[in-house]
């Protein structure tokens, strides 16, 4: 923990926090609690700013998720793993990957978006996908019965399944949300010594992304990814190069997922109510006389 | 049968009938019975594998490909050719039109089972199958999930088509008061059957509507809830018209005499109703293809896949059925129920599986255990299928042996 990173944190969250801050630990966790805290009255959700510009891609972040989660740990030093595009799985719940790009190397961290309105969530049959009023979206296993529905919705791709096992669990980035309860920073965040990932509400990581591009409008391209994609996301990422070069999709659309099935949704109660009536009445008219009304032999 | 109906009136009697019922009719090693059941013992032995090393072991699903075949074949499939259960009762029941009555118990069974075997083959796919009451019970509904909707559509259809088809049972177990009061809930239930049905055929379209980044734009629409309504409904036909050519075949000393006059009639209804139903279906695929403006895709390997299942396998059966119906020619319709149904099997995977992901390096092919488990389900069905028109009165609407 340096102190430039610490301001980054404070700015992120709230004023308050910097000032009552005195111990580095301490002020660290109530910075993500605030943040959390804040998110809630507020009614914002948190989020994550990733500056790909700032990125060295030493996967400190991969190392701190593995550790907090119970993951199998990459040794970023021997493994080699960024020679190739890697996916996220259900070990891995956060990979970085390299870019060759118009303006060199690029490292580009890839993990579940959370989205605003998440697809999954709108897909699952039992509520296990959850958007959090936090924001973070989480999976409860009491609920889930692997149809693996969330998967096919995902226009990013990010829930895994373990198919490998009789008891298996969908796995994927919950962004700390147990960390956050507890006051804690999300572990990426805490570990990333180039203040590449930045941990804050979604409104204050708009305005400090804006003000990244305004104040240095030749160093990024001027679009925050996932502001509006699918919908909108609570990870948000700058980068130097448009976003197709380095690995994101720019076809997803604005719309958010709910959108896509609500007609369908709303003519439910619509059909539920229309054809009984609409049926009994047909099978009234076209009665031939003398017929009883249990419509005949079974 | 009819000697052990006289003596139903004591209860015990019912058990020695039904445990009677249960001993195989006709000859066991039948090269049939061998074959299939070999399967069935095997695909036992593979499900159990199946629950024990988890889905990886005998599938090839993978992170990019979460349903494969026992959704989009099974699933997907076979509810849509289980779909002339309702289209049958609807115009026997709400439309009167009683020609088809002779063929409406065979439909209703095959409906039934259908849905008890293929939609029941979710079962297999899901990761955890013991957490399947939770959206039934209450324990967290997801009402904003198309997949909630459809899996309660499926379970309330399936105790629809079981009352419609009680009646029969009620029969067989020559019980006449019961028979009489299932008889009356006939028309309610199928009331409720065919609101249902229109609801999770299209349901299971709807499912897809989240598909947009994955699905290839020549099948992705938001119509996709119509085509899979409409496409069930000569899917359905076309299944009855393929089954009752086999159980002719197969059950012939189980037909009243009867209907064999009227079963070719009711056949030619039957094209007649496909033919209509797939120009309708054909003309909202050209207006969506049109609007869509998809035309430079026809020129790629995806525009010649989407071709053939469109042109080879919908219009050209649409212009048999057509064809048969005004020339009243019997063999040139099976023919074309036969490439309807496969129209159907291509159009199904194409959304789910083929044309799914197209832009994604990963790739689906089923292993031959995910074949195998299929076949497992669908010979079950078959089993079961025989073993109920081998003793009910289905393909007759009243054997002289069981009433009084």
């Amino acid at each position: 923990m340096n102190r430039r990173r610490f301001l980054g944190l404070a700015g992120a969250a709230a004023a308050v926090t910097a000032l009552s801050a005195s111990p580095a630990e301490a002020g660290k966790a109530k910075t993500g609690g605030k943040a959390a805290a804040a998110a809630k009255k507020n009614e914002e959700f948190v989020a994550i700013l990733v500056d790909t510009t700032r990125c060295i891609g030493c996967r400190e972040c991969e190392v701190a998720c593995a550790e907090v989660h119970g993951l199998p740990v990459p040794v970023p030093a021997k493994d080699g793993a960024l020679a190739a595009h890697r996916d996220t799985s259900t070990d891995h719940w956060t990979v970085v990957n390299r870019f060759e790009t118009d303006k060199g190397t690029v490292f580009v961290k890839k993990q579940c978006m959370h989205c605003g309105q998440p697809a999954c969530a709108a897909a699952c049959p039992t509520n296990a996908m959850e958007k959090t009023h936090e924001g973070p979206v989480i999976w409860h296993g009491d609920r889930c019965m692997g149809c693996r529905y969330c998967m096919m919705a995902c226009p990013f791709d990010i829930p895994k399944f373990e198919y490998n096992s009789p008891n298996p669990r969908i796995r994927k980035c919950i962004m700390c949300y147990d960390r956050l309860q507890e006051g804690k920073l999300p572990a990426c965040v805490e570990a990333c010594p180039r203040d590449a990932l930045t941990f804050g509400t979604k409104k204050e990581l708009m305005e400090i992304a804006r003000e990244r591009i305004y104040n240095n409008p030749d160093e990024y391209v001027h679009h925050i990814y996932g502001e509006f994609e699918a919908g909108g996301t609570d990870w948000l990422y700058l980068s130097a190069v448009p976003f197709t070069q380095i690995g994101f999709r720019e076809d997803l659309g604005t719309d958010t997922y709910p959108d896509y099935t609500r007609e369908f949704l709303y003519s439910v109660p619509l059909v539920f109510l229309g054809f009984p009536p609409l049926l009994y009445g047909l099978s009234e008219l076209t009665k031939r006389s003398g017929e009883g009304s249990e419509g005949g032999e079974g | 049968m009819a000697t052990s109906a006289d003596s139903m009136t004591q209860r015990q009697s019912v058990w020695e009938f039904l445990k009677g019922e249960l001993k195989p009719k006709g000859p066991v090693l039948t090269p049939f019975n061998v074959i299939t059941g070999f399967i069935i013992l095997g695909g036992l032995v593979l499900t159990a594998l199946r629950f024990w090393k988890g889905l990886g072991y005998v599938t090839n699903l993978n992170q990019a490909y979460p349903w494969g075949l026992w959704i989009g074949f099974d699933v997907m499939t076979g509810v849509a050719f289980a779909g002339g259960a309702y289209i049958i009762t609807f115009a026997v029941y709400v439309l009167h039109a009683e020609k088809y009555h002779p063929i409406v118990r065979a439909t209703v069974l095959n409906g039934f089972l259908s849905y008890v075997f293929y939609a029941g083959a979710l079962t297999l796919d899901l990761g955890r199958p013991w957490h399947i009451i939770n959206p039934i019970i209450g324990n967290k509904f997801g009402y904003n999930s198309i997949l909630f909707l459809v899996a309660w559509h499926f379970l309330l259809y399936m105790i629809s088509e079981a009352i419609e088809f009680s009646p029969v049972v009620a029969e067989w177990l020559d019980l006449e008061k019961a028979r009489r009061i299932l008889n009356k809930m006939t028309l309610g239930v199928v009331i409720f059957g065919v609101t249902l049905s229109s609801l999770h055929q299209s349901g299971l379209g709807a499912l897809f509507l989240f598909s947009k980044p994955k699905l290839h734009p020549l099948w992705y629409t938001e119509f996709l809830p119509v085509l899979f309504l409409i496409s069930s409904i000569f899917a359905g036909i076309s299944m009855i018209i393929f089954e009752g050519t086999i159980s002719h075949k197969v059950f012939a000393d189980r037909i009243d005499p009867s209907s064999h006059h009227s079963y070719e009639d009711i056949v030619f209804g039957l094209a007649k109703g496909a033919a209509i139903t797939m120009y309708v279906y054909l003309f909202v695929k050209f207006v969506i293809f049109v609007h869509g403006q998809h035309w430079s895709y026809l020129g790629t390997k995806w525009g010649a896949w989407f071709l053939v299942e469109v042109l080879i396998f919908t219009l050209v059966p649409c212009a048999f059925f057509t064809h048969g119906y005004r020339q009243r020619r019997l063999g040139l319709i099976r023919v074309a129920a036969v490439m309807t149904l496969v129209g159907i099997v291509l159009n199904r995977l194409n959304v789910s599986m083929i044309a799914f992901n197209w832009n994604n390096p990963a790739h689906y092919i089923p292993s031959v255990w995910e074949v195998w488990i299929t076949l497992m389900v669908v010979f079950t069905e078959i089993w079961v299928f025989r073993w109920a028109v081998n003793r009910m009165p289905v393909l007759s609407a009243k054997p002289a042996a069981s009433r009084h």
